[in-house]
């Protein structure tokens, strides 16, 4: 290989890492995300032009290669300006299975190469590469399409019976099937790796499938990671550096970044991958009907009143926000009140939205000020001396089953104190339970009321309304 | 096994190295970043595109051809898709003072 190369992948590695630290600070983290693609799109041309192969040809089939950079480029400039900013978490789980998808192909393609020879005489350790890679490049390829159908909606909460049972005994067959192909005496060797390859396209499936659909940012992280994984594996295969470097560091970072989640949760990555989210609340759901109370409708001019004469209002956005794409009627309900006089602040919960820090993008989007957004530690004690909370399409992370009942199956997670406040308004579309499948609560409460409808109409009267009062 | 080892000794102490870095370098990130940062290590293992390239040019057969032009077209996805999706998500945080 070419020394230029060499040095080629030596300092795209080093943007990757540069990249990578550069994005954990919201300072540096748009540069940082630059730099690092600088240095792809580096290795990418230098390996098209530079790299030869062990007997010292260069790459052949130039023409195919570029048209499918077209291609790629293409497809992905175009999907990635257009979609809405919403719909962010399922697209970067369309991405991270076309990334298992590509190390996938790899495998399938350098088994196919060798399946020309003699299979007997490959090193046992190279074929251990190509069949690491393949597995864990099918679960992540089919597991990231099932996550990303769950978050657009196209897939549903299934769980067979004995699920976990399940994908245990087919993960072990996996394994026991890679084993026997990779020590074998070859005869079988072709037959055993094709079975490999759809055993682990259907437990990538099977593995997603009843993962509750609230857990998606972890699992899509987990199964961010396990991409870094197989593309490391491509990195051993071909003694690539730069793969090697890009894969784990995706692989480790990732893996820690999944447990970071989990515990903003907390919960443990063991308890959401088992924990069978939507499964464990039924049981709990005929109880929770028997609420003391009733719930109590509120106009939007009564809101208007209650929110225009109060001192401090803090708006808890959710899910429902990002669905009905009220962010920017939503900076402009915070401007109307502070210009009223109103102290506005809004209380992110770590796993509010479908993705940890969803909401902070796309209160971004419209302006919001960056240091009106207050985390969940630093928001909670504020509650008390809050007149008006108003919760926007969100369930889950204001009910407070989560700190009282232990039956139920959020139990344990940190949630905001919104009922500490002294009016909470919750808009919701319907009285439809939450992500998590279960009652709250705290729409019950006496000093709850429901200001129904979709997030973006309903805001857009309560601004009206509260112009009106002049 | 031994003997695999003996001759990946260099990539094996790449691999345990980067994978302390990996874990140093994401620690004390604010919950703000992680989607961000998860679509921003995602655009990384982009990096997979360079094996469906190398395989790509090494290409002989018909299939391996076909094969290889979805490698590479999947690989191409990742990385852009994933770049320009973190650059817009990264976009809204500009400062405004």
């Amino acid at each position: 290989m070419s020394y230029i190369l060499q040095i080629i992948y030596l300092v795209a590695s080093v943007t990757f890492i540069i990249g990578l630290k550069f994005l954990g600070n919201p300072a540096t983290a748009r540069k940082g995300n630059l730099i690092a693609a600088f240095g792809m799109v580096l290795a990418i041309f230098g390996t098209i032009f530079l790299y030869r192969t062990e007997t010292g040809e260069h790459l052949h089939n130039l023409g195919f290669i570029f048209g499918a950079l077209i291609v790629g480029t293409g497809i992905g400039w175009v999907v990635a300006k257009k979609v809405q900013m919403t719909a962010m978490p399922e697209m970067v789980s369309l991405f991270n299975g076309m990334g298992g998808a590509c190390a996938m192909l790899i495998s399938v393609i350098e088994f196919r190469h060798l399946s020309d020879t003699n299979l007997s005489l490959v090193a046992a350790g190279h074929l251990l590469t190509i069949v690491l890679g393949l597995i864990i490049g099918s679960v992540s390829f089919a597991g990231s399409i099932i996550a990303w159908g769950k978050l657009s909606g196209n897939v549903k909460d299934k769980s067979l019976g004995m699920q976990q049972l399940i994908n245990i005994g087919l993960l072990a067959v996996i394994l026991v099937l890679s084993g026997l192909m990779i020590l074998g005496d070859g005869t079988y060797t072709i037959q055993l790796f094709y079975a490999v390859f759809i055993l682990s396209l259907l437990y990538g499936i099977l593995f997603v499938l009843p993962i509750g659909g609230a857990d998606m940012p972890v699992v899509i992280s987990l199964l961010n990671s396990f991409t870094g994984v197989a593309a490391a594996c491509g990195g051993f295969l071909y003694d690539n550096k730069v793969m090697l470097v890009g894969g784990i560091l995706v692989g480790s970072a990732g893996t820690l970044l999944t447990i970071v989640m989990c515990k903003a949760m907390n919960r443990s990555l063991l308890n959401v991958l088992i924990g069978n989210f939507g499964g464990g609340a039924t049981g709990e759901a005929a109880t929770s009907s028997s609420f003391a109370g009733s719930i109590k409708e509120v106009t939007a001019s009564d809101a208007a009143i209650l929110m225009k004469y109060a001192k401090k209002v803090i708006i808890v956005p959710g899910y429902g926000l990002a669905v009905a794409q009220a962010q920017h009627i939503v900076h402009d309900l915070e401007l109307l009140l502070e210009s009223e006089g109103v102290e506005v602040k809004y209380a992110i919960h770590p796993v509010a939205g479908r993705m940890p820090g969803h909401m902070n993008v796309l209160l971004a989007e419209s302006n919001v000020s960056y240091d009106k957004l207050v985390e969940m530690e630093e928001v909670n004690p504020e509650f008390a001396t809050t007149d008006v909370v108003l919760v926007v399409g969100a369930n889950d992370v204001v009910n407070p089953a989560a700190k009282t009942d232990p039956n139920s199956p959020i139990y344990g997670m940190p949630i905001l104190d919104v009922e500490n406040a002294a009016n909470v308004i919750v808009n919701k579309r319907s009285m439809k339970a939450g992500y998590a499948g279960i009652e709250n609560e705290l729409f019950y409460k006496p000093k709850t009321s429901m200001l129904f409808g979709d997030a973006k109409k309903a805001l857009t009267q309560l601004v009206s309304e509260i112009k009106a009062l002049g | 096994m031994l003997e695999f080892i003996n001759e990946n000794i260099q990539l094996i102490y790449l691999i345990i190295l980067m994978i302390f870095v990996g874990i140093e370098l994401i620690g004390h990130v604010p919950s703000v970043l992680h989607t961000p940062l998860m679509s921003g290590a995602n655009a990384i293992h982009g990096v997979v595109i360079i094996g469906s390239i190398i395989v790509m040019g090494q290409a002989d057969h018909l299939v391996s051809l076909i094969l290889g032009f979805f490698a590479v077209v999947l690989g191409t996805l990742n990385v852009v898709g994933g770049f320009v999706v973190t650059d817009r998500m990264l976009e809204m945080f500009k400062k405004k003072k």
